[in-house]
């Protein structure tokens, strides 16, 4: 494959819980790779497990 | 945290010791799926399949427990207990079409009983590698904190 017919769509989220960055690559307008690598920041609180009185 | 995991842990139901403790797993699910602090034990439903390929095996992989779990105290009366696995999730050579948004982190050593479900923006994969990388191990940001106040 000739990667310069390849477009480059990077992108980027970044809040409270997570950063995330992915990268898309298409050709001829369509999409032929994804890739994307989550960093938690924290545990998003389903369930605190913080014992409130000792 | 799965509420049933807090139960466990009265039980020794779960050994979280590097080296001698227990094998856990870590399994994604569809954004459609329903993965909550009510979830007791991994299931197949709802679980990410391969769009096309073969880079998600049902199960999840295997987390890395390079670090046993640390407690400390912060005051006379408060402290905290937390544990991070050590490595990141990763699924190579993957594609899944269909959005998923949680991961389930399971005990496979007991019965695939549920530890705890930590969900993230949607993501879809085409033909690439999904890496889920874990928050530093400390008091305040551990992927698994107890802690009194």
């Amino acid at each position: 494959m000739d990667t310069s017919l390849l477009e480059h769509r990077p992108g980027s989220l970044d809040n409270d819980v997570e950063y995330t960055t992915w990268d898309e690559y298409y050709l001829d307008g369509e999409l032929v790779h994804r890739s994307a690598h989550v960093t938690l920041k924290q545990m998003p609180s389903l369930v605190s497990g913080t014992v409130e009185t000792f | 945290m799965c509420t049933s995991f807090m139960g466990e842990l009265m039980t020794a139901t779960h050994n979280f010791t590097t080296g001698t403790g227990n094998t856990f797993k870590a399994a994604l699910y569809f954004a459609s799926a329903t993965v909550n602090a009510a979830t007791t034990a991994y299931s197949t439903t709802g679980e990410v399949t391969n769009t096309s390929g073969t880079g998600y095996t049902a199960g999840g992989v295997t987390v890395t427990n390079g670090t046993s779990p640390t407690a400390t105290n912060s005051s006379a009366t408060a402290g905290v207990a937390y544990w991070t696995p050590t490595a990141s999730f990763q699924w190579t050579a993957l594609t899944v079409n269909t959005a998923f948004d949680a991961v389930l982190i399971y005990n496979s050593s007991a019965s695939n009983k549920a530890v705890s479900v930590h969900t993230f923006g949607s993501q879809t994969i085409t033909a690439g590698t999904f890496t889920l990388t874990m928050p530093s191990n400390t008091t305040s940001s551990a992927l698994l904190r107890l802690s009194t106040t």
